[in-house]
């Protein structure tokens, strides 16, 4: 079973429509029990980010988040699924995040319309980790379009990040650390690119 | 690199796309999910569902329809017409809506778009604008663009920006159906007093009036109805312009 976290916020019936078009056997997750119990985990998000940690925390989710990652099944993160996994977000002054990944989420500046909403390629992250080496987590393509939509963002520095995008300022597009996978953008809202990315995930199974 | 949006809007009536000029004169335009797909496959970016006559029995049609096209489709869509509460929101956004548009009851309830912003979050709302050039300002009407409201739309965008909308359509009432183009001056006014993305609505006759309410009137991104129902052009043709005048587009 993969299990598709339902902590009250967002359009979560998306993503489980898009993994079961896929073929997954996709259940929207709302006990602890249930969760330690799937074989993949899908953390997606719409939302606020101190409402997100508050409900995961009194439902006793978050302790069994982190048990299914430190046990290495293919996880996921989607759009504030992603932000969470910071140390915290200018969203939520004071809120840590799961603290997973190192940093902090910031708001898009003035200057651009905000929220950021649409389709972009994505492209390699730089940083002196690479060492020259191609850092993909062999889940997105480069070339392909996906669709965003939020006010928040990753910092595009940092070893897990396997592409960023950009928008006044470079972004975590996507981020992977073994079997810790997280995006952005929605893979259940971007069309064929999307569900192509959504199914080399399950592959990780 | 950032890309302009192309919205295909459906406007339905019992469960079936019509079009009509200046919101009058429906007539039938095709299946709404065989429409949806047809531009999915064209590469559109985004889809809007309409209900046009907004009554109780038609929103019922509107959400089993939303549950349709939801389960074929992997690309975002709005839908609004006749939402004016909290629950309204909930159940299409429940059906696999993921944002809903609001007009008339943000109008005559402002603090709606605050209430659905809290709940649902920004993200999920577009506020519709339906306006029309009266005595030298914009003025905003509801009704589908019988009453004036007598507020000044400009301002009206303001306020319902600060309330938390995360987009604004702005229909231009005198252009919509006219196929002559966008009305620049009026999505630029918008445009420069808010800090959201703004969608430009009404207007579209030929694949170059998508660019230039890009260039010239300053959007975000571009929503169209009839010129795609009736294939005067396809979407291709508008992104092919678009990309040929520097405009970036999805391919």
């Amino acid at each position: 079973m993969i299990a598709v976290v339902d902590y009250g916020a967002g359009n979560v019936a998306s993503v489980v429509r898009a993994l079961r078009h896929l073929g997954g056997d996709a259940q929207l997750v709302r006990d602890p029990e249930q969760l330690l119990a799937a074989r993949q985990v899908v953390f997606p998000g719409q939302g606020h980010f101190a409402q997100a940690m508050r409900q995961l925390q009194a439902s006793g989710m978050l302790s069994a988040l982190v048990q299914t990652i430190d046990r290495g099944k293919p996880f996921l993160g989607i759009c504030l699924g992603l932000q969470l996994l910071y140390q915290g977000s200018d969203e939520a002054p004071g809120v840590a995040g799961l603290g997973l990944l190192p940093g902090h989420c910031q708001r898009f500046a003035p200057g651009l319309p905000v929220p950021h909403v649409g389709w972009q390629q994505l492209r390699a992250p730089a940083g002196p980790h690479l060492r020259g080496e191609e850092h993909t987590s062999g889940l997105e393509s480069p070339s392909q379009f996906y669709y965003f939509v939020h006010s928040y963002y990753a910092p595009a520095q940092g070893e897990a990040v396997t592409a960023v995008a950009d928008y006044g300022v470079p972004f975590a597009a996507a981020v992977r650390r073994d079997n810790l996978c997280a995006v952005q953008f929605h893979p259940e809202k971007s069309g064929q690119a999307g569900l192509d990315y959504l199914a080399a995930w399950l592959k990780l199974a | 690199m950032h890309t302009v949006r192309l919205i295909a809007c459906l406007d339905i009536e019992h469960g079936r796309v019509v079009k009509g000029v200046r919101f009058a004169d429906l007539q039938d335009q095709g299946d709404p999910v065989e429409l949806a797909a047809r531009y999915d496959a064209q590469g559109i970016d985004e889809l809007a569902f309409l209900d046009v006559r907004a009554s109780d029995q038609g929103r019922d049609i509107l959400r089993d329809l939303v549950a349709k096209v939801a389960q074929v489709l992997f690309i975002p869509f709005a839908v609004g017409g006749g939402l004016r509460t909290l629950d309204d929101v909930r159940a299409v956004l429940r059906a696999g809506a993921d944002k809903v548009t609001v007009g008339s009851a943000a109008v005559a309830n402002p603090e709606l778009v605050r209430q659905i912003a809290n709940e649902f979050g920004s993200q999920c709302l577009v506020v519709s604008l339906d306006v029309k050039r009266l005595d030298g300002r914009y003025a905003l009407t509801s009704h589908g663009g019988r009453r004036d409201t007598g507020l000044d739309a400009v301002e009206f965008a303001r306020r319902v920006a600060d309330l938390g909308a995360g987009e604004l359509l702005v229909n231009d009432m005198d252009a919509d159906g006219t196929r002559q183009g966008f009305g620049h001056d009026l999505n630029r006014a918008i445009v420069n007093a808010v800090p959201i993305p703004v969608i430009a609505s009404g207007g579209a006759g030929r694949p170059e009036h998508f660019a230039e309410a890009v260039e010239q009137g300053g959007v975000h991104a571009v929503l169209a109805a009839s010129v795609f129902h009736q294939g005067d052009f396809s979407i291709g043709d508008v992104k092919d312009c678009m990309r040929s005048r520097g405009i970036a587009v999805r391919t």
